[in-house]
């Protein structure tokens, strides 16, 4: 999934959508996983890559980095529903 | 040169400055003008868009405190790490439903040298919406009649007593103008699905209404007392502008009200004058007033004496004030940076 | 080598643009790591989750801090361990050491005190339900029975003339205290004459000592006030009945009802706050007592029923994250191993319930369930949760009262209830069940023993 290239992330989470006015605020993982897709990580390396910095098995990490993609479809902060 | 004046640090909530406004802003411009201090004042905050938040020239700093629901033990954490960087001297809660933890947090808050005045449990308790007819007999105060009802059922039985209309209204908030027994009915239902029982019914009083403010010593005596009528008023029932009246019956009524009941803090009585003259108490309101600057600007600076109430300070009861002065309301659009949004909503200061 | 962080699942959040109202909900959490000293995660690996903890120096306290209530403000006071609220027999053995009868409301309760080793005579029977059997084994024990009905007023005088033993008796007394719903089905009337016209028959009859008065006004009550107006309705009684008959009743038995620190459904404020104390209650009560025109010789023995608001607070439910997913709507649900089924209190109460480890400030508005396949197995409809991952535990307070007799046995077996004692060693007083426990009160018709698939 693409995130939206406008999205302004600040490092302590805090996170501004300046096409809808929104702003949200995303916990540590949330942050991290929200900066990876924003560079156009892959699944398999974000997921890798969070295995490594946190004590988290990488079943777990998939779901739950599923669950954080479809938040963000549901906040329209990805491009998806822009194609 | 230098000013001689003491310096307090005042702690103030209720900074929704918006149609359904909390007092907190005309409170802080009060005591910023205050004679007998200079102050610092720290706000405090539920949500990250009060705009008091924003607001640098009357407010030092800002935190956000947790919601009443959050119960005391976590609004006293909150304000003891507050009080650990702002060492505050007074704090003046103006928010309805905050009223109950911090009257309770009182003798805590004192160990921690902040201090407030501010009603007795007791008092607080007796001007509920429920005890309303207890306290009316209690202290010989007119007010209208009304019972508590736990069936729509009952309603029906009182109609005949109060006639239409009836006011229907929940426990602690709401009310409901209802002119027959279908509009009851629903009141009733949509009160008590939001509120839960009992359900308030109350005769209806037809007249004017008048508002006071003022503040009672605690010993029974009126340090300040101001009748307003309001001039216009919103869709939601607030004034949006107002008069200063002269009403001796008014009056009367205050300095009875705070005699009788020893009342002690800032308060807002609502009354209705009936087409006779007399005059009913609809609700007692146990803390500053949302137009608290009017009585400011007709020489009665109640948050300023309120203030040196909590410290012990001797205040002269103000007696006199200017009738025929308006206030009206202004909205008032601030330019406000992201940034400090984004600073008060994650770091809960700014 | 650099240690990993702890893992706590993505989170993002729309900042809401709410203006604050008088309604927020959110809440702060503090961890809850320990029970009385011991791991909730060790309680959990050795006893199972879920899992009923029940701490006995908490139980004492409440116990010792009511008594020391009621006894600084009136001289005779006698608690009554109410069997219903929590009946496991080390619970009631904890009341019955510091001091407290036993009140009971059927025949099984009446048999488990008992069982305990009550003394007949310090069992109190109320309740609507007493079979006939269930009344001549209490007319034997001198147990102090508390009329509900006149047919059962009726039946005791029956026993009395056949078997020449005088029963121990008091009326239960219903009556407005001013508050709502009033309990009218239980007992007899005061205020339309049923209550004085039951203790005339009683004294008339001569057959029973009338000894006590009873009244149990409701459950959960937050007004002490309607306590004092009932204290005085049952003075005036005893007046009455002093005044005609020269007979003085022997004790003065208020019930209970007293609410405890859980919050009620529908409350703004935590119920930690607002609920009245007992200070309050025995403040109400003790005052109306001394206040009222009943001048005895000896003043009556105070008897108080209370069960919730001394067991509340010592109970605890180690629970586990099951699950977590996204409703239909974006709300965040979280399902949790203990639900209604074991917790049916939260059918009345939003439960305080907080995490077992450590976690960030960051929260989301959650559904909490239970694990049963029922729409009504929710354990709090919102509540602001900080970021569990499955297998994280929670602890849910205050539910010491009531779960333990009304929990149910539906699609599986009810855990292990665990007692921690006051050096901090857990012992378990309930087992869990097993399908044995089930299957052996089952009896197959031979026709039905077997099938072919």
């Amino acid at each position: 999934m693409k995130i939206k290239n406008n999205i302004a992330v600040s490092d302590n989470g805090f996170v501004f959508n300046p096409g809808s006015g929104e702003s949200y605020t995303a916990n540590q993982v949330g942050l991290d996983m929200l900066n990876m897709l924003r560079k156009g990580e892959k699944s398999a390396a974000i997921i890798s890559f969070i295995a490594e910095k946190y004590e988290a098995d990488p079943a777990v990490i998939e779901k739950d980095l599923n669950d954080f993609s479809e938040t963000l479809k549901q906040y329209h902060l990805s491009q998806h529903e822009e194609l | 040169m230098k000013n001689s004046k003491p310096q307090l640090t005042i702690a103030v909530s209720g900074l929704n400055a918006i149609d359904s406004p909390g007092p907190g802003v005309a409170v802080i411009r009060a005591l910023r003008e205050a004679k007998a201090f200079d102050c610092r004042i720290i706000g405090l905050a539920y949500e990250s868009l009060e705009p008091g938040i924003y607001m640098h020239d009357l407010i030092e700093k800002t935190y956000h405190i947790p919601y009443p629901s959050a119960g005391t033990d976590a609004l006293m954490k909150r304000m003891a790490y507050i009080n650990e960087k702002e060492n505050i001297d007074v704090v003046i809660p103006n928010f309805d439903a905050e009223l109950y933890s911090f009257i309770k947090l009182k003798p805590k808050f004192e160990q921690l040298g902040i201090y407030s005045f501010l009603p007795t449990m007791d008092q607080f308790e007796s001007r509920q919406k429920i005890n309303l007819p207890e306290f009316g007999k209690k202290y010989g105060i007119n007010v209208p009649q009304s019972k508590a009802v736990y069936t729509p059922g009952e309603i029906n039985k009182l109609e005949q007593e109060y006639g239409w209309p009836l006011v229907v209204k929940g426990k602690y908030y709401d009310a409901i103008l209802a002119y027959n027994p279908e509009q009851a009915k629903s009141a009733y239902q949509k009160i008590s699905a939001k509120w839960g029982l009992p359900i308030i019914v109350q005769e209806f009083v037809h007249g004017t209404e008048y508002n006071v403010t003022g503040l009672g010593d605690g010993n029974g005596n009126t340090i300040a007392a101001v009748p307003m009528r309001k001039q216009y008023i919103t869709d939601k029932g607030k004034a949006w502008g107002g008069i200063t009246i002269t009403d001796p019956k008014a009056l009367a009524l205050t300095t009875h009200f705070l005699q009788r009941t020893q009342w002690r803090g800032a308060f807002e009585l609502e009354l209705m004058k009936d087409k006779e003259g007399r005059y009913f108490l609809l609700e007692i309101n146990p803390r500053i007033p949302a137009w608290i600057y009017l009585a400011v600007g007709v020489g009665q600076n109640i948050p300023e004496a309120l203030t040196k109430l909590a410290l012990g300070i001797p205040t002269e009861a103000f007696t006199t004030y200017e009738a025929g002065k308006m206030f009206i309301r202004y909205a008032w659009d601030m330019i406000v940076d992201l940034k400090e949004f984004e600073q008060i909503s994650t770091n809960g200061e700014l | 080598m650099a240690t990993k962080h702890r893992y706590e699942r993505p989170m993002i959040k729309r900042l809401e643009s709410n203006m604050p109202n008088k309604f927020g909900m959110r809440t702060e959490f503090e961890p809850v790591t320990h029970i009385e000293g011991v791991a909730v995660s060790q309680l959990a690996e050795d006893y199972g989750s879920p899992l009923f903890v029940i701490s006995e120096r908490k139980i004492r306290k409440l116990y010792q801090a009511a008594k020391q209530s009621f006894e600084s403000r009136y001289p005779r006071v006698q608690f009554a361990w109410s069997y219903k609220t929590n009946y496991l027999t080390a619970v009631c053995n904890v009341f019955h050491q510091e001091g407290s009868w036993a009140e009971v409301v059927s025949g099984f309760e009446y048999d488990k005190a008992i069982n305990n080793g009550i003394d007949g005579t310090k069992i109190i029977f109320n309740g609507p339900d007493k079979s006939e059997d269930d009344l001549r084994k209490a007319v034997t024990n001198n147990s102090l029975i508390h009329i509900d009905h006149l047919d059962e007023l009726y039946m005791l005088q029956e026993i009395a003339r056949e078997t020449k033993q005088r029963p121990k008796v008091a009326i239960r007394v219903n009556m407005d205290t001013g508050i709502y719903p009033m309990w009218d089905r239980f007992g007899f009337n005061y205020e339309n004459g049923q209550a004085w016209d039951a203790l005339n028959k009683i004294m008339f009859g001569g057959q029973m000592d009338l000894v006590g008065l009873h009244t149990h006004i409701g459950t959960f009550m937050l007004s002490p006030n309607a306590y004092a107006i009932a204290a005085s309705k049952l003075a005036n009684l005893a007046q009455r009945v002093q005044q005609k008959y020269g007979h003085e009743v022997k004790y003065i038995d208020m019930g209970g009802g007293f609410s405890s620190r859980n919050t009620l459904k529908g409350a703004y404020l935590p119920g930690v706050d607002t609920n009245p104390t007992i200070d309050d209650f025995a403040e109400a009560i003790t005052s109306a007592l001394m206040n009222s025109e009943y001048r005895p010789k000896t003043p009556p023995l105070l008897i108080l029923e209370t069960g919730r608001a001394l067991i509340d607070e010592a109970g605890y439910m180690i629970s586990s994250v099951i699950a977590n997913k996204r409703l239909s709507d974006g709300r965040r649900s979280t399902i949790l191993d203990a639900g209604v089924n074991l917790l049916f209190t939260s059918f009345w109460y939003d439960h305080k319930i907080t995490p077992a480890q450590e976690f960030t400030s960051y929260t989301e508005d959650t559904v909490l369930y239970g694990p049963l396949c029922m729409n009504i197995d929710v354990v709090r409809e919102n509540i602001s949760m900080p970021l569990l991952n499955k297998g994280d535990k929670v602890v849910i307070h205050h539910v010491g009262a009531y779960n333990m007799t009304q929990w149910m046995q539906f699609i599986t077996l009810r855990p292990k209830v665990v007692m921690i004692d006051p050096e901090g060693k857990p012992h378990i007083i309930r087992n869990n069940e097993s399908m044995d426990t089930i299957e052996n009160l089952e009896q197959i018709p031979d026709h039905l023993a077997h099938f072919e698939l």
